[in-house]
């Protein structure tokens, strides 16, 4: 029964966060995205990824607020879903964007601290994704968990490297910082005086 | 104030002409997105060692031979902040604005300061249409067939006196009508200027149409710059003011961000703006799915070297950009 229902939520988590995957690839295909499609697709991926990441984090807080038990459950395939678009937004820069232009991507590299710094946050992240495994967090042991606490590295430097390509003003950040930081305060703050449902409910995940 | 030195309505190929042009260029199987950019990657070599480049890039550089972006595209991703941030933004918010009647007022130093009416300052009967390249700094550009006044008969309406060495430009701020205006996203109102040399160039237009129509309002309705050889952010739009002065204007993006946006803010492939390459372009127009259409390599001046290179020969273009 309990399988089941964990299943179910799984289910239907992966097929609600497939949505903007089968949106974008319909778009990118009828030519619906606009006069400067390739822009709308690093945008896109770009933001979908900061999405998820900030959803995978919320999962935590949420599950203290409210003592549910699906926010956990969740975070990993969020997760990864953060990764998958982060790997779709350098796709599409290296592949549809520069495509040919080879030489200014290492000029890009090396000379746009935004774009070195995008380049740092998906290899943070690749290296979250590559460890997911359950074999991963036998593997690693209590090294897991100090390596997983990276992504608090890697969601600040994300919004930061979005910032950076504005031209003015913040983007979506105007609204994504702030959910950061009341995540990031909450973990710490969790870190601090772990409060008993808190404690009973990491002995639960972890059986 | 000196004369118009060419008669820029004669040097505007007759719409026929550049039709047919078209049509052999299509009877010979050329590419007319190829050949015009092979042509002008060899002329870019050769300006760099001589001042005075050899062979032109378009057959006509007042009718660009590059294919011309679509209209849905051309009035559907704009960047006129007073609407908004957003692409989208003018065009869903710019039908407020309105257009008529529009007064110009013309100040500084010229003979008499006055109010002008649109239709005075750039008659109707004036526009001649040009084809030309637009290139922003974000890295992408347009070919858009412009309806306008050349600049420099407007010039000559407005009777600079003889200290004039620059003109600025100044766009409507009104906050009821423009959402982004209440916003402090830029200091309102935009600005831009030119030098007095620069104005009377030929190839700069005062713009009240596009397309064979009348500018839609996010395309900087009913009055706009366009300066093919700049950025586009050169090309102000919604004039209302035109100011003639000895000194260099202040202009909005330069006053936001003296690192990155210059005063002359000439397109040049070799300086790159601090934060990304001017290298090369995505150019939004020809047929195809554009999800998948390569970049073009940006050109000094935008292509237009050959006409206006000579007005920067004494500049240093990594200082002065």
């Amino acid at each position: 029964m309990r399988f089941r229902k964990e299943t179910g939520t799984a289910l239907l988590a992966h097929g609600l966060a497939l949505l903007p995957l089968l949106w974008l690839s319909h778009v990118v295909f009828t030519e619906a995205l606009g006069a400067d499609p390739v822009a709308e697709l690093t945008r896109f991926s770009g933001q979908a990824a900061v999405i998820f990441l900030l959803l995978s984090l919320s999962a935590r807080p949420l599950r203290m607020l409210t003592h549910w038990q699906w926010p956990l459950r969740l975070r990993r395939m969020l997760g990864l879903w953060a990764f998958v678009w982060a790997s779709l937004h350098v796709l599409v820069y290296v592949v549809l964007d520069l495509g040919g232009y080879w030489p200014q991507l290492a000029e890009d590299l090396l000379k746009r601290p935004y774009i070195s710094l995008g380049a740092i946050v998906w290899l943070l992240l690749l290296a979250l994704a590559a460890t997911s495994t359950k074999a991963s967090v036998r593997r690693l042991g209590r090294h897991w968990k100090s390596l997983h606490r990276l992504v608090y590295i890697a969601a600040p430097l994300a919004l930061a490297h979005a910032i950076w390509q504005e031209k003015a003003g913040f983007g979506n950040a105007d609204w994504q910082a702030p959910w950061l930081l009341i995540l990031m305060l909450a973990r710490l703050m969790a870190s601090r005086r772990p409060s008993t449902a808190e404690s009973r409910s990491m002995r639960n995940e972890k059986q | 104030m000196p004369p118009v030195t060419r008669d820029t309505q004669e040097a505007v190929t007759p719409e026929t002409v550049y039709m047919a042009r078209r049509r052999y260029l299509r009877l010979l199987g050329l590419s007319a997105t190829a050949w015009p950019l092979v042509a002008c990657a060899e002329r870019t070599q050769e300006s760099q060692t001589s001042a005075t480049p050899t062979g032109p890039i378009d057959a006509d550089p007042f009718s660009a031979d590059d294919p011309i972006t679509r209209f849905e595209d051309a009035t559907s991703y704009n960047n006129f902040y007073e609407f908004g941030t957003g692409k989208a933004d003018p065009r869903r918010y710019a039908g407020q604005l309105r257009t008529s009647p529009w007064d110009i007022e013309v100040s500084g130093l010229v003979e008499t300061p006055r109010r002008f009416s649109l239709s005075e300052l750039a008659p109707d009967e004036e526009r001649v249409e040009r084809i030309y390249r637009l290139r922003c700094v974000e890295a992408w550009s347009m070919v858009i067939p412009w309806l306008g006044v050349p600049l420099a008969q407007v010039i000559a309406r407005c009777k600079p006196t003889a200290d004039a060495r620059f003109v600025a430009f100044e766009s409507l701020a009104d906050p009821n009508q423009m959402p982004g205006v209440r916003t402090s996203i830029l200091d309102w109102p935009y600005t831009e200027g030119l030098r007095m040399d620069e104005a009377m160039h030929p190839l700069t237009l005062l713009a009240t149409g596009m397309y064979r129509r009348d500018l839609p309002a996010q395309n900087g309705a009913p009055v706009r710059l366009v300066v093919p050889w700049k950025y586009g952010f050169k090309s102000i739009k919604s004039i209302t003011r035109i100011r003639f002065t000895s000194e260099q204007p202040e202009t909005s993006w330069n006053r936001m961000q003296p690192s990155e946006y210059g005063f002359y803010a000439n397109v040049n492939p070799a300086v790159d703006h601090p934060r990304w390459s001017q290298r090369s372009e995505r150019r939004l127009a020809g047929d195809g799915n554009r999800a998948f259409a390569p970049r073009v390599p940006t050109l000094p001046f935008n292509g237009y070297a050959a006409e206006v290179a000579h007005l920067y020969r004494d500049m240093d273009l990594q200082t002065w950009f």
